[in-house]
């Protein structure tokens, strides 16, 4: 990480709106065939400032930012940089010219180590070969940067989910761009992680260096951001520097009207549906137990949310349940019934679902298509006999993209076709079509916007009416504060605190081992 | 705005043509086939005759048969290089019983009926792709390894239970009830060869399976992304075994049809054959890293490489030739599945 790029001279004043448009998009148009994703859209950069873009799943932010750092090309329009129209036909190219980008999902190689990542087709190389060491100390460096205590020679793969997020934008960081596009960072950080990722972005700034900056989390974007802009169906609809924009103002314009997240429905609670006693699962590498003697009880009808830092357990407690980890000790009861030595798919049979929390990794099959994907999870209700029913899974899909808003040509469009939103939804399609009893939901609002965010907590409320158990677990605070109906919060294993609906935000931050002052 | 609506507009013809290309892509094994029989027509009048295309069918039978095994394994995100031996192994075990089991103890001889032999050698392929199963799924050996182990296995136990030789008799005895073994290679019904018959009938279950059972969606969901089909409910090892043992099986009913077509069984039968299925799989455009790939398509592509070999040898060219052909369609097969997949998605 040195230098700035050559911030020298001409801002003549201070005014931020005045200052040198680094680089801009104008009409730019992308279509896929007969979806037209971008509709001639003009957006632009200023010199050493955070421009964020703001918009619902599928508006097409993604798309806008691929086109700028060359992953894409636009199918119309051009792309002008310091003033001279250019045209990159890969990513390379763009990089080449201080432009680089973190995308969406992350773009790292799982068997390589952390630091082999971060270097990965820009090995430093010294006299006889690649220079190992030097790498390794410039990963020390960019970790200690971002406050993290990762070992560069680690298999990304035994990351967890938010640190290999680290890793991502420690490579971006790495390249010393001039113009660093960010596509939803911090979807799988905690607040304190992203409050030191400000401060890098802020001494980024400084330098000189432009920022691009996606999420939808919309508060904590506004502490950052110098510009809004927002973007509707592949158009352009609004801009407005950072003085003249709230909360308010984000939401209006991406959505139209003002969503809640809602409040803890009234429902009536019955029997435990899930109950865990005991729970205890040591780490693979020897360290604390990852989840640490814990017991929790879920009723019928009840709404629980798991808040914690990254590491805190949250994960492994849930996956656990599912079957996918086994216990060392401890029970887990569903319904009254002993499952621990079940399998994932008799849990799921029996009623117990997980969303899980990577995507990519756990939730979605890659060669199938929207409509397979949502009828993985309960391909025994469509099976008569020998064969599947087609018309009984044709109808199941068909409510499942109703029920959670999947934004898709169809049910036969490949699933890579879908942004990074639609996509959380047909996870969480999946497992709730399965009917459950219980359903566990592991950061479900992860890269989805607040519409979406909205409609899938009624949704759940919805569900818990009728008798369904909720957990779900979340890093932010705000999400905690919806429908649940307590709080639990875990810190290195186990249960540190328990609320009420009726918590501060600040107590439930305490309470996980946050500073509140973020 | 009109910038945008020509850019539209220029993109929908762009996908008109395109989708022109895209058919050729999609339906390359079948636009392949149809090109070698003209091809081939023109060339020698012989070719293009009912009695010629049936011949070739028969021929086409053991591959197709293997490739059916092999699909299912590559549609795991697999390999299964010992389909070759299995089918030696097979058809050694049936000319084994068919020469009758002497049983010591019992200080007797039995000779088991025909039918019973095709069920023990079915039994005996199942058993050993069972263990490539279980080596891959529980024992996390990879399945290029593990295949090829038992390919040597196999393939070595082929050998010691004959010392090398070749069972030349394989029409047993009436007064031993044990006749009728030739049927399957040499018999027809209404014209049609039995072995191509055999093919048909477990392409069709086959390919019902893949497109319409749970299990085929098991299949095709744990082949694409393992853990999120695990977490959805597949149950992944299940599928892997499965389909391992499924493949031992086909290959052993493949040795029994060739076994009975060439009136011998011997030890070196099927070297290679291992190589001809997985390029069949391949032309027909399955994906080596699973979740991709149709029984149509890969029937498809044996026929393409059983055609266009048995086509060589009839306009005489020679032997090392057809080795070069085979081998520059399989890297051309190669070469359009990655336009398809590879290119297709990237984005
Ligand atoms: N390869 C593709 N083929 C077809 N359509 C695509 C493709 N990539 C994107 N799209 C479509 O383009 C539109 C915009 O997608 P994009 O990923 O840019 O959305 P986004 O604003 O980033 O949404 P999110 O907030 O969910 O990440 C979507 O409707 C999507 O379905
Ligand atoms: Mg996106």
């Amino acid at each position: 990480m040195s230098g700035p790029v050559n911030a020298a001279g001409e801002m003549t004043q201070d005014n931020p709106d005045a200052r040198e448009v680094v680089l801009a998009a104008r009409n730019v148009a992308k279509s896929y065939g007969q979806v037209h994703a971008l509709k001639g859209v003009n957006f632009d950069i200023h010199r050493g400032q955070v421009t964020t873009l703001f918009g619902e799943n599928g508006a097409g932010k993604s798309t806008l930012m691929k086109i700028l750092s060359g992953v894409i090309q636009p199918t119309g329009g051009e792309i002008i940089l310091d003033g001279q129209p250019v045209s990159f036909s890969n990513s390379t190219e763009a990089r080449d010219r201080g432009i680089s980008i973190i995308h969406q999902e992350l773009s790292l190689a799982p068997n390589l180590s952390v630091r082999d990542n971060i270097f990965m087709g820009r090995e430093i190389m010294g006299s006889t070969g690649v220079d190992f060491a030097e790498e390794e100390r410039q990963t020390r460096k960019l970790m200690e940067e971002l406050e993290e205590n990762i070992d560069p020679l680690t298999p990304v793969e035994e990351l967890r989910l938010g640190q290999q997020q680290i890793v991502e934008i420690a490579r971006a960081l790495s390249v010393d761009s001039r113009i660093l596009i960010m596509d939803e960072p911090t979807s799988a950080l905690s607040a304190s992680e992203v409050e030191v990722l400000f401060k890098v972005i802020r001494d980024l700034t400084a330098q000189g260096v432009s920022i691009v900056y996606i999420s939808h989390h919309l508060e904590e974007a506004l502490t950052i951001t110098d510009h809004a802009v927002v973007l509707r169906d592949g158009n352009m609809t609004a801009y407005a520097p950072r003085a003249e924009i709230d909360l308010e103002w984000i939401v209006r314009n991406m959505v139209g009207e003002n969503y809640d997240l809602g409040s803890p429905p009234d429902t009536d609670m019955g029997q435990p549906a899930l109950s865990v006693r005991n729970l205890t699962l040591p780490d693979p590498a020897g360290g604390f137990n990852l989840v640490d003697g814990l017991s929790l009880d879920v009723r019928a009808g009840e709404i629980v949310c798991i808040y914690g830092l990254m590491g805190a357990g949250r994960t492994e407690l849930l996956e656990t349940c599912a079957g996918r980890l086994r216990a060392s000790s401890g029970e887990i009861v569903l319904e009254g019934k002993e499952i621990s030595h079940l399998s994932i798919a008799e849990r799921i049979a029996r009623g117990l679902a997980l969303v899980p929390e990577d995507r990519q990794r756990d939730g979605l099959v890659q060669t199938m298509s929207v409509g397979q994907n949502l009828s993985l999870a309960s391909i025994a209700s469509f099976t008569k006999g020998l064969f599947t029913q087609r018309r009984a899974e044709q109808s199941l899909i068909d409510a499942s993209i109703r029920e959670v808003t999947v934004k898709t040509s169809g049910p036969t469009a490949a699933i890579g076709s879908l942004s990074g939103g639609n996509q959380q939804k047909v996870v969480i399609g999946k497992m709730l079509a399965t009917k459950p009893r219980v359903i566990m939901l592991d950061e479900p609002s992860r890269g989805i916007d607040i519409g979406a965010k909205a409609e899938v907590f009624r949704l759940l409320s919805e569900e818990a009416r009728q008798g369904l158990a909720v957990i779900y677990s979340t890093s932010e605070v705000s999400e905690c504060l919806s429908i649940a109906h307590r709080i639990i919060v875990m810190h290195k294993g186990r249960i540190s605190a328990e609320f009420d609906s009726n918590v501060s935000k600040e107590k439930i931050m305490a309470a996980s081992g946050e500073s509140v002052a973020a | 705005m009109s910038a945008a609506t020509t850019t539209a507009s220029a993109a929908d013809k762009k996908k008109a043509d395109f989708s022109i290309g895209r058919l050729l892509l999609e339906g390359r094994a079948f636009f392949a086939l149809i090109a070698i029989i003209v091809v081939f027509s023109i060339l020698s009048p012989n070719y293009l005759t009912i009695s010629n295309l049936l011949i070739m069918s028969s021929h086409v039978a053991i591959y197709g048969i293997l490739a059916i095994g092999m699909l299912l394994v590559i549609l795991n995100g697999g390999i299964d290089l010992s389909v070759g031996s299995i089918l030696a192994l097979a058809g050694v075990s049936a000319g084994a019983m068919m020469q009758g089991l002497q049983i010591d103890a019992a200080g007797v001889i039995l000779y088991p009926p025909v039918w019973a032999v095709v069920i023990l050698t079915c039994v005996l392929g199942a058993l050993v792709g069972a263990v490539n199963g279980v080596l891959v799924s529980i024992f996390k050996v990879p399945a290029f390894v593990a295949t090829l182990g038992v390919m040597y296995v196999a393939r070595g136990v082929a050998l010691l239970m004959t010392n090398g030789l070749t069972y030349n008799n394989l029409s047993g005895r009436p007064e031993l009830g044990n006749t009728g073994f030739d049927w399957l290679g040499f018999n027809r019904i209404a014209g049609v060869p039995i072995s191509v018959i055999v093919l048909a009938v477990l392409a069709i279950l086959g390919g019902l399976m893949l497109s319409r059972s749970a299990f085929g969606r098991w299949l095709y969901a744990s082949g694409g992304n393992e853990r999120a089909a695990e977490l959805s409910g597949v149950p992944t090892r299940r599928v892997k075994i499965t389909v391992y043992t499924l493949s031992g099986m086909l290959s052993a009913i493949a040795g029994l049809v060739l076994a009975s077509q060439l009136t011998s069984a011997g030890p070196t039968a099927g070297v290679t054959y291992e190589l001809t299925a997985i390029a069949a799989v391949v032309i027909g455009g399955a994906a080596l890293t699973g979740g991709r790939g149709t029984m149509r398509g890969t029937m498809l592509g044996a026929f393409v490489i059983g055609f266009l070999s048995d086509g060589l040898v009839i306009i005489g060219v020679s032997s090392y030739w057809q080795t070069v052909f085979t081998g520059a369609v399989i890297v051309l097969a190669v070469l359009l599945n990655s336009l398809q997949y590879g290119g297709g998605r990237k984005r």
